[in-house]
């Protein structure tokens, strides 16, 4: 069957114009965004009614509820407020929590981005802080919005992929049309991330033969032993009751589906949360807290994940979904792959690729890889996807523990 | 290769479950491998039915690897899934 061009819903752009906005360390955003951050969730409603005077620009949401002290927490929070698709930083503490303020505003601010630090108890309250918030934002939109861009390469790209609200159609249609695209961003230069290891319980030998190095095999294949005893110990695999109606029944069948999203590149790195891969090329990220269990479920719901691969750098987030995800992300935009194609049909709002088609004979897996990748680089030169033009800016992030990456983990 | 239903996918020449990729609406006869079978019943869109005889306690296979162990006998046609199939990692948690 050849690539059906006229079933293609988007015009494709094959050759890439993508420009971003130049950040101190050298990366470039494909948005520019005000993220207003809530230090504890006793500042989420302040940190929320600051964002909601601002419906109509890229002022998002995130933030961290915890009161107690988390390093992967306190890094990821650092490492999303310098994400390159952010422009400025509004921070909003209540005044007594744990989060190291100081350092997250000293972090963005040795970046030269526009960083400013509101604490509730200080400011008089919650109408006060708000009033602050509202126009400390309004006072630095026109200064972003003016920001020059420059011209940017799929090898200043990042990208993640991500399955949810999966069925037995995602592990083939979506999925593996989301491997192809990897593929063509890899060959052009990209820098791409999958993840989720425990969800690719059964697929570790198979992945090990993909890796760059020996060390690296090893290490793939400890990161999937180490989620298959967390999640032995938590007594539920990373399986919801929704995967069996859709046709799944086991989690490794769960996990060869999903490994699909990896395409057929070598594997040249294993990165945990809030590690930036160094190079292009295709990484596994390794999501599974290390040591004991201690802080309950891994990735309480997709969104966590999707957290942490834009913590890890990413521009754009793949989604390949079956039963029907409607989720996008605060900072990086999230395209939405079908790959049920009747999901299709009664969710098309929420969609931007129909993967699922390939079901019915209208489109191939390449060619629908090659949509994917063309929808990647517009919506890196500025086109929205549909979850972004609804206003979706799901963002959570609760308590982990990580050991830094070994050794074999990012071979030169 | 004999000649299978086309609503009927093999994913790797190696399985022993076909993927449903239109869904059967009932019980009815479909060509699986050149042989007539029986397809006992509804089968949605992603769901597997069996390629050929599957014993207890063997591997299923899908994708060319195991995705679990049947826990009964199942006859080709039939609707492979939680109610004869279960893995060999953790279990699958359904709601009864």
């Amino acid at each position: 069957m050849s690539t059906t061009l006229a079933a293609i819903t988007r015009p494709p752009t094959s050759s890439p114009e993508m420009r971003g906005w130049p950040r101190s360390d050298g990366r470039k955003g494909i948005r520019n965004v005000v993220v207003v951050a809530y230090l504890v969730e006793c500042a989420h409603h302040v940190a929320r009614q600051v964002t909601a005077g601002f419906p109509d620009h890229d002022v998002h949401l995130i933030g961290f509820p915890g009161c107690f002290p988390n390093p992967y927490a306190q890094r990821v929070m650092e490492r999303l407020c310098t994400h390159p698709n952010v422009g400025a930083v509004l921070l909003v503490s209540l005044g007594c929590e744990a989060f190291n303020k100081r350092q997250l505003a000293s972090i963005v601010r040795e970046t030269g981005r526009p960083v400013e630090t509101l604490v509730i108890q200080e400011n008089g309250g919650t109408r006060r802080t708000i009033a602050a918030g509202r126009a400390w934002v309004g006072s630095h939109l026109a200064a972003l919005a003016a920001m020059p861009t420059e011209p940017m390469g799929p090898g200043e790209l990042i990208v993640g992929t991500i399955c949810g609200g999966s069925d037995g159609t995602s592990g083939i249609t979506g999925n593996p049309a989301a491997g192809r695209a990897f593929d063509l961003l890899i060959d052009a230069g990209a820098a791409c991330i999958f993840e989720e290891t425990g969800e690719l319980i059964g697929c570790e030998d198979i992945m090990a033969a993909r890796a760059a190095t020996p060390a690296l095999a090893d290490a793939l294949r400890h990161s999937v032993v180490k989620a298959a005893q967390y999640y032995a110990t938590l007594g539920y695999g990373s399986f919801a009751p929704g995967n069996a109606d859709g046709g799944l029944s086991t989690i490794e069948e769960k996990s060869m589906g999903a490994y699909a999203k990896s395409g057929r590149s070598p594997i040249v790195g294993l990165i945990k949360p809030g590690d930036i891969p160094p190079r292009a090329g295709l990484y596994l990220m390794d999501v599974v807290p290390d040591g004991e269990v201690r802080f309950g479920f891994p990735n309480i719901s997709d969104n966590a994940e999707i957290v942490e691969m834009i913590a890890s750098g990413a521009h754009v987030v793949l989604f390949v979904t079956g039963r029907g995800s409607v989720v996008g992300s605060a900072l990086s935009p999230v395209i939405k792959i079908c790959a049920n194609p009747d999901t299709f049909r009664r969710m098309e709002d929420d969609m931007d690729i129909d993967a699922g088609r390939i079901l019915e004979g209208r489109g191939t897996l390449d060619g629908v890889g090659a949509e994917i990748a063309a929808l990647t680089y517009a919506v890196a030169g500025g086109a929205r996807t549909k979850s972004e033009e609804m206003g979706h800016q799901e963002f959570i992030l609760t308590y982990k523990t990580f050991e830094p990456a070994g050794p074999g983990c990012l071979p030169v | 290769m004999a000649l299978t239903d086309p609503r009927l996918l093999l994913l790797d020449p190696a399985d022993t479950v076909l993927v449903v990729g239109i869904p059967f609406a009932g019980r009815e006869t479909v060509v699986i491998d050149g042989a007539a079978v029986i397809v006992d019943g509804a089968v949605g869109r992603g769901h597997k039915v069996a390629r050929r005889p599957i014993a207890a306690g063997e591997q299923v296979l899908k994708y060319g690897v195991s995705i679990g162990r049947a826990t009964r006998p199942i006859a080709p046609g039939e609707h492979v899934h939680v109610h004869n199939l279960s893995s060999d990692y953790t279990a699958t948690y359904v709601i009864a």
